[in-house]
């Protein structure tokens, strides 16, 4: 594990400058008064508090074009988190904005490579706003009747003892799970392998929100 | 302008702890087990200091046992005492908010040496209190460790009430049963150190938290108690701690020590009047922030506060750049980015633990320090709280 120095070598710093310098002027990231659902046509969320990071999205999308306007974010996370989604709603929306097709396909390696690397136990902090990009591009499909463009994200594997992932526990929610002992009747989930139960916990707790509110 | 609030990390060393220790490099670095003049001094060297930490401990210089730190001293006193000592039972207390070289050494135990541990949670202040220890002993527990003063949330557990019951637990019950080990790290600048006093018997200090140096520790071990050693290959420290002593290490930890203990009560009134000034500061002047830990029973270099909404890596960083050094009562060190199993404890949930600072203040903290930390942390809370998406639940601070 090596952390990013300075360009300059004067002085070591955990991440390069360009992360830096977007973790200490983030870009397009959204105020409470600017949070106007109707001004925007797709919105994405991913994470939770549970793991660390929690990334909201709210997009405009052109819908005669379909590229990205707009493309603004609150990011609850450590720097990298910060830095990551700040450069990403750079990259969708510079040179007229991305069209969707282009967006989905946006890697997390790129959003690395414009940030001039990150540290390697971050790595998973910009796999997080790629993530909320793909889920907001989802919904603008969704709000616009393309269902055969929606494309389901892959599973995270939660529990390796019982392989129940975070699909299955978004299911079990959505039929109405709502407490830990509900959503281990319908996925078994955390019975063998009790170390997994906090992180199952957070997950109920972000979908009852997500769609119950 | 440059302030350290890190002295629970650890601290500077002192230059007149410096300044004994500097012999040792280039004239008396003989190897105390070497036969001759210099191999000697050194050899006496080490029992001086090992007969000047008994004194301040009130224990015996043959119960004194040098080792490379608080980490190691604490695997020693739980997997070798454990070890040693399996035949009268395998059931260990410990508390869910002890530092991890204890708390991963249980852990192994339990899982790989057929051990049963209970971990004993701690109250929302983070106290563990004698009920609790006498409700969880069983007939065949050998050891309770229980830490004196927490080293996230500063807490200070009542160590000699704990000790004290369990020395009459084993008068009563006339068996040698439980044995009760406590880490004092982090209590050695402002605490008592009295083994008698606290009745434990298994003690774990090092250097490098009281402006002695880092890479050495010790661990008080009463006279009679059994341990296994964990590394081999000589009879220094009577065996159980093979390996050349640490000689400049231990001569500049025992005055580290004397030092510390001597400026206790002085030092303690100073910073306590400090800290409460930075826990009322912000408290006051920044909206959804909490204390964790105890707010009296707490170690007077220690404010641990929680700022909802946010991630702790982040304000760290923030106020890296305002010149002002901090750490996150959690741990953001892995990919799985595992929240603070401390403020966790406390019930918690991950974001309010996410959220955890620990401030800790020390010798070279001063009210201008504070003043500085009071006007530059509101808006840098202000500006993080903007871009986060978390709103966490008033429960939790109000």
């Amino acid at each position: 594990m090596s952390d990013v120095t300075s360009r300059d070598k004067k002085q070591s710093w955990f991440y390069s400058d360009i992360v830096k310098e977007h973790f200490f002027h983030p870009r397009n990231f959204i105020e409470d008064g600017e949070i106007d659902e109707s001004r925007f046509n797709a919105i994405g969320k991913v994470g939770s508090p549970a793991c660390g990071d929690e990334l909201r999205v709210w997009m405009k999308v052109d819908p005669k074009t379909e590229r990205i306007v707009e493309f603004r974010w609150r990011t609850f996370g450590c720097g990298s988190a910060i830095a990551s989604t700040s450069i990403a709603s750079v990259i969708v929306t510079e040179n007229g904005g991305m069209t969707l097709d282009e967006a989905r396909k946006l890697k997390p390696q790129e959003i690395i490579d414009r940030l001039g690397g990150l540290p390697q136990r971050k790595f998973h902090c910009s796999v997080l706003c790629d993530k909320a990009l793909r889920d907001a591009i989802n919904d603008y499909y969704r709000r616009t009747n393309q269902f055969e463009k929606i494309v389901a994200e892959a599973a995270r594997l939660i529990d390796p003892v019982a392989k129940v992932t975070d699909h299955d526990i978004e299911e079990a929610v959505l039929e109405g799970a709502q407490t830990i002992e509900q959503v281990q009747q319908k996925t078994k989930v955390g019975i063998g392998n009790p170390s997994c139960l906090p992180a199952v916990e957070e997950l109920i707790r972000f979908y009852k929100e997500k769609y119950f509110g | 302008m440059q302030v350290y609030l890190d002295n629970a990390a650890t601290t500077p060393i002192d230059p007149r702890v410096l300044e004994i220790m500097l012999p040792y490099f280039t004239e008396k670095y003989g190897n105390p087990s070497s036969f001759h003049t210099l191999g000697k001094q050194a050899k006496d060297d080490i029992d001086e200091a090992r007969g000047q930490i008994a004194e301040i401990l009130n224990a015996r210089s043959d119960e004194i046992l040098f080792t490379s730190g608080g980490t190691e001293s604490d695997n020693l006193a739980v997997l070798g005492f454990a070890r040693a000592n399996q035949i009268n039972g395998k059931h260990l207390i410990t508390s869910a908010i002890e530092h991890h070289a204890v708390l991963e050494s249980m852990i192994h135990l339990e899982k790989k040496e057929g051990f049963e541990v209970t971990y004993l949670k701690p109250d929302r202040d983070g106290l563990v209190s004698v009920q609790q220890i006498e409700n969880a002993l069983r007939s065949d527990t050998i050891l309770v460790s229980i830490m004196y003063a927490n080293n996230e949330i500063g807490t200070i557990q009542p160590i000699r009430e704990i000790g004290n019951f369990i020395q009459k637990y084993r008068q009563e019950k006339k068996c040698a049963w439980p044995v009760f080990h406590t880490d004092a790290c982090q209590a050695s600048g402002y605490l008592d150190l009295g083994v008698e006093k606290l009745h434990v018997d298994l003690l774990t200090l090092n250097g490098s938290k009281m402006y002695g140096p880092k890479g050495v520790g010790l661990l008080f071990v009463k006279r009679g108690i059994k341990l296994l050693p964990l590394q081999f290959g000589g009879s220094q420290e009577r065996g159980l701690r093979p390996g050349t002593e640490n000689v400049s290490g231990i001569i500049g930890m025992t005055t580290a020590l004397s030092l510390a203990q001597k400026d206790k009560e002085k030092e303690s009134a100073r910073l306590t009047e400090l800290r409460d000034k930075l826990i009322h500061g912000i408290l006051t002047s920044i909206p959804k922030t909490r204390l964790n830990g105890h707010s009296n029973t707490r170690l007077p270099n220690n404010a641990n506060i929680s700022f909802m909404d946010i991630e702790g890596e982040a304000l760290v960083l923030y106020l890296d750049a305002a010149g002002i050094f901090v750490s996150t009562g959690s741990a953001c060190t892995s990919a799985s980015l595992e929240p603070s199993h401390v403020i966790l404890a406390l019930g918690m949930p991950y974001e309010v633990a996410h959220g955890s600072i620990r401030f800790s203040l020390g010798h070279e903290t001063t009210e201008k320090d504070i003043d500085y930390v009071l006007k530059t942390l509101p808006p840098l809370v202000e500006k993080l709280r903007s871009i986060s998406p978390v709103r966490v639940d008033e429960k939790y601070y109000v």
